[in-house]
Formats: structure tokens, C-alpha cells, sequence
């Protein structure tokens, strides 16, 4: 079968791949252009690890075919530094201590960065709502959503 | 339907480590030219922060700064030997480990600087930042850069240690069945606030209060993360998880990640926390370790809580709605208890 040809924007930049028909993204981003930010968790959406944002919406990388992202605009972790400094969520995480073993650490900042692009100022309730499709085997939640809440410029409670 | 608040509370003693043929973990430590320390281990870090913990450990005992060392670990084709991370182990044997390598590194690192400055090496001290000075001259000084140097090139040393730390098997007294398991022992209380709805049987967690007395906490953050994350995999094992709901009969158990259940960012309750810091004679500067201990307790807190809220006994994990639910028919209704 014909390798399938995709053009799209990776974090601003555009790239080129040939891909077997069925390749998920999220193995077109971590084999065929090297950008190992979004993990593999459970590769059936249930995990939120392998988040992404598609022309700035949430998606499950591991669920979305990448014949199907041609001419869109992805986002990855891999973007989200500017330049040498750390954008504001990633500085918030480290502030707050929001990842422990840190695998779903890429996933909560991308469903992160999705809400705060489109609500700049959430409640504590929107910020549980927009990442409760990721999950912490930590457990740590609280100071994610903590973090969250002070990147947004709301007080963290402790 | 009504919801019924209930409060349960439990205790727990928590040996640190193991006692199955004897407990040792091992440690190496040396410098490189730059006069950066590598600690060499096998032990693994899974995120409760062992890599960060066994490098404060090594920066304190070396006297240099924490960016000085580097920790190699989880590799054990090049690492020393180590039992592995459980049973709240980490920090207290392989902090014990690296500790001693450390110190044995720093002899060597002091008789280096002697030369140097030709002084004994007794009148040496470190200040923490990168140096080693004599004494109350502190102008009399040499970098641990040009000790590492100095060592290298010119005295054909390494600035180098070994470190282990064995907990000895202790067998069983054949009069008395007694032995002693652990050197060290950990502390925590934790009270559990739930409600049950007793049309449903779900149970909601409304707040977790708790109290850990684990030796000195190294790592203030990181312990604090530990015990908010480990009480949430406690709950999740009172409540959510499990691969065969009804061993042992294989149905309906979870077939994948997304019909096992966990908690997920909704599920989370306030938990206040305090740490009380009493330091252990062997620890290595005062630690124990809070590891399993922050999840154990919250299961009988939660269970004593169910029992609180509606009066039924559940003591087969995970209560689920069903188990709840159906208990309370048995009993022909819910009870329950005094408010405590």
C-alpha cells in the first residue's frame, strides 16, 4: 500500500511525512519527526498523556489518524517554551511542584494551555472540568490544579 | 435517598525497610576533573523524588553546593547493587549508602586539599559553595575545582568513596517468636470524612485530615507531594481499584486502562497535612522515609468512616457501591452511628 503524504505545521514550523494509512499522530510525532513531548499512556484515550492541540483545540493524538491533521496547525509540549524561557504553566508547575514522576506532566500542560488560551481566567471548577480527561497515577492533582490557577493569575489555595 | 456524613480515623506504625535475608543497598561516589561529584546507584526513582533526595544527601555530607552533584541511577549493568525502591526504603538505606561513600569521598577530597594548601587536613573546612579553606583563614583557600584537578593530574589520586548500608537479617527467636523487622519506624493518623448515599451506595470522599511523624523531611516539597499523592492512591484502593471485582470469578473485570478505575481530578477532597519532624538515631541526617505509609491508612480511616456513616462493616477492598448497597439491605436499612 502507498505511503500517504502529510503536510501540516508542527509548533509553527511546517513539516512533511509519508505515512501508512492508520498511523495515529502520536506515533507520526514521536517516530517520523522526533518530537518525544506527547507520551504513550494507554493509546486508547483514556489516559490524556498523548494530548495535543489541533488549530488550538484538545485531542487524543493516540485516536487521531495523521492523514487527517493535512494543512492543520499542531501543537506539542515541544513548542511551548519561548525562546529560552519557560512559559508561564511550565514555570507555575515547577513552582508548584505539579509533577512527580512527571508522565502525564506534557498531557496536563497541553489540556492546560487549551483552557487558558480560551478562558484566560477559569475557576478552580472549569480547571478540573478541562483536565479531567487526564489522569495522574501520582495522584497529585491538587497542586496541578494549583498551578493552573496561579499561571491563570488566581490565588493557589495551599 | 439520603446522604449520610460519616468520620473514620486510623493509626499507623510503619517499619522502614525490609527484613528478608538482610537489607543493603549500596552507593558510589567520585569526582570528576571539573570537581563535580557523580553518585553512582541502581536504585530507581519513580517519582517520589530519590534522585533529588540522594543528591542533597551527598552535597550535605561533601560539603559542596547540590548543583555540584550529579546522580547517576537506575541502571544496574553500571550502579552498585541496591534491593530496590519499596517498603518506604529509599531514603533511609540509600541515603545511609550514599551518605557513607560521600563521607569517604570527602577524607579523600580534604587530604587532596592539604597538599595543596600544605596544612592537615583536620584544619580543613568546606564553606558550601565550592571551596575548601583552612580553618579561620578563610583566604587560605582552594577551589574543589583545582582540588579535583590537583588530585588528577598531580597527586594520582581519586577523589572517590565507597558507601553501604546493611540492615542485617534478624532471624526469628525460637523461644519467643520475636525479631525485630526494622531499625526505624514511621508514624501517621488520618482522619477520613465520607458520605454515603444509601440509594446509591456510592461513597464520596468530603475531607482527609492527617498527621505523619517521619524523621526529618529532607525534602519539605517532595515529601508534601508524596503524602497529598499517596492518600489519594490510598482512597483509590478503598474505593476504585481493582482487576477482579469479583475474585475469584474473572467477570467484569477491567479489560484496559480505561474501564479501571481511578481518581481522577474531580474526585480529589481537601486533605490537610502535618508533618511532625522527630529525627532517627539511624537515619541518615534524622530521615525514615514517608513512602507506602501516606496510602496505607486511609483505607481503614474510610472503611471505619462507611461503618460511621450507614452502619455496615465492609471488609473486602475496593467498597464499591454494590458491596455498600447490598449491606445496608442486609441490615435492613441504614444506621447510622454516633457522630464522632
Amino acid at each position: 500500500m502507498p505511503k500517504i503524504p502529510v503536510q501540516f505545521r508542527h509548533n509553527g514550523r511546517d513539516v512533511a511525512i509519508f505515512v501508512d494509512g492508520g498511523t495515529n499522530l502520536l506515533v507520526a510525532l514521536r517516530e517520523l519527526i522526533g518530537d518525544m513531548t506527547p507520551k504513550f499512556g494507554c493509546g486508547q484515550g483514556g489516559c490524556g498523556t498523548c494530548s495535543v492541540l489541533i488549530d488550538g483545540e484538545l485531542h487524543l493524538s493516540c485516536l487521531t489518524l495523521a492523514e487527517t491533521v493535512a494543512g492543520r496547525s499542531i501543537e506539542t509540549l515541544d513548542g511551548m517554551k519561548q525562546g529560552p524561557n519557560l512559559h508561564p504553566l511550565q514555570r507555575a508547575f515547577a513552582d508548584h511542584f505539579a509533577a512527580q514522576c512527571g508522565y502525564c506532566t506534557p498531557g496536563m500542560l497541553m489540556a492546560a494551555k487549551a483552557l487558558l488560551d480560551r478562558n484566560p481566567a477559569p475557576s478552580r471548577a472549569e480547571i478540573v472540568e478541562a483536565i479531567s480527561g487526564n489522569i495522574c497515577r501520582c495522584t497529585g492533582y491538587e497542586p496541578i490544579i494549583n498551578a493552573i490557577l496561579a499561571a491563570a493569575g488566581g490565588r493557589a489555595s495551599a | 435517598m439520603t446522604r449520610h456524613r460519616g468520620r473514620g480515623i486510623a493509626s499507623i506504625n510503619y517499619p522502614i525497610g525490609m527484613n528478608l535475608g538482610g537489607d543493603p543497598s549500596q552507593a558510589l561516589v567520585h569526582s570528576n576533573p571539573s570537581g563535580k561529584f557523580t553518585v553512582a546507584l541502581s536504585s530507581i526513582d519513580l517519582g517520589q523524588g530519590m534522585k533529588s533526595v540522594t543528591r542533597q544527601i551527598c552535597a550535605e555530607t561533601l560539603g559542596v553546593p547540590v548543583e555540584d552533584v550529579y546522580v547517576d541511577t537506575a541502571d544496574s549493568d553500571t550502579g552498585p547493587h541496591c534491593m530496590g525502591s519499596f517498603a518506604s526504603r529509599g531514603t533511609h538505606r540509600v541515603g545511609n549508602a550514599v551518605m557513607a561513600a560521600a563521607r569517604e569521598a570527602r577524607g579523600v577530597m580534604m587530604e587532596a586539599a592539604a597538599e595543596e594548601l600544605e596544612v592537615n587536613a583536620a584544619d580543613l573546612e568546606t564553606d558550601g559553595r565550592g571551596n575548601i579553606h583552612v580553618k579561620g583563614a578563610p583566604h587560605r583557600s582552594i577551589s574543589t575545582k583545582d582540588v579535583a584537578i590537583a588530585a588528577q593530574f598531580k597527586q594520582g589520586k581519586t577523589i572517590s568513596g565507597r558507601g553501604i548500608f546493611l540492615v542485617p537479617l534478624s532471624d526469628v527467636d525460637p523461644e519467643t517468636g520475636e525479631m525485630s523487622p526494622a531499625t526505624c519506624y514511621a508514624h501517621a493518623c488520618l482522619v477520613a470524612e465520607v458520605e454515603v448515599d444509601d440509594e446509591t451506595g456510592e461513597v464520596e470522599m468530603v475531607r482527609m485530615d492527617s498527621a505523619y511523624e517521619l524523621g526529618r523531611a529532607l525534602n519539605p516539597r517532595l515529601v508534601e507531594q508524596q503524602l497529598v499523592g499517596g492518600a489519594w492512591m490510598g482512597v483509590s484502593h478503598a474505593l476504585y481499584e481493582t482487576p477482579e471485582p469479583y475474585y475469584p470469578d474473572p467477570s467484569h473485570g477491567p479489560r484496559d486502562f480505561v474501564e479501571y478505575l481511578m481518581p481522577g481530578p474531580g474526585d480529589i477532597c481537601p486533605h490537610d497535612i502535618a508533618v511532625l519532624e522527630r529525627p532517627a538515631p539511624d537515619g541518615p541526617f534524622g530521615a525514615k522515609g514517608p513512602g507506602e505509609m501516606c496510602a496505607n491508612p486511609v483505607l481503614p480511616a474510610v472503611a471505619n468512616a462507611i461503618f460511621n456513616a450507614v452502619g455496615v462493616r465492609i471488609d473486602d477492598l475496593p467498597i464499591t457501591p454494590e458491596k455498600v448497597l447490598r449491606a445496608i439491605k442486609s441490615q435492613g436499612g441504614p444506621r447510622p452511628q454516633a457522630r464522632r
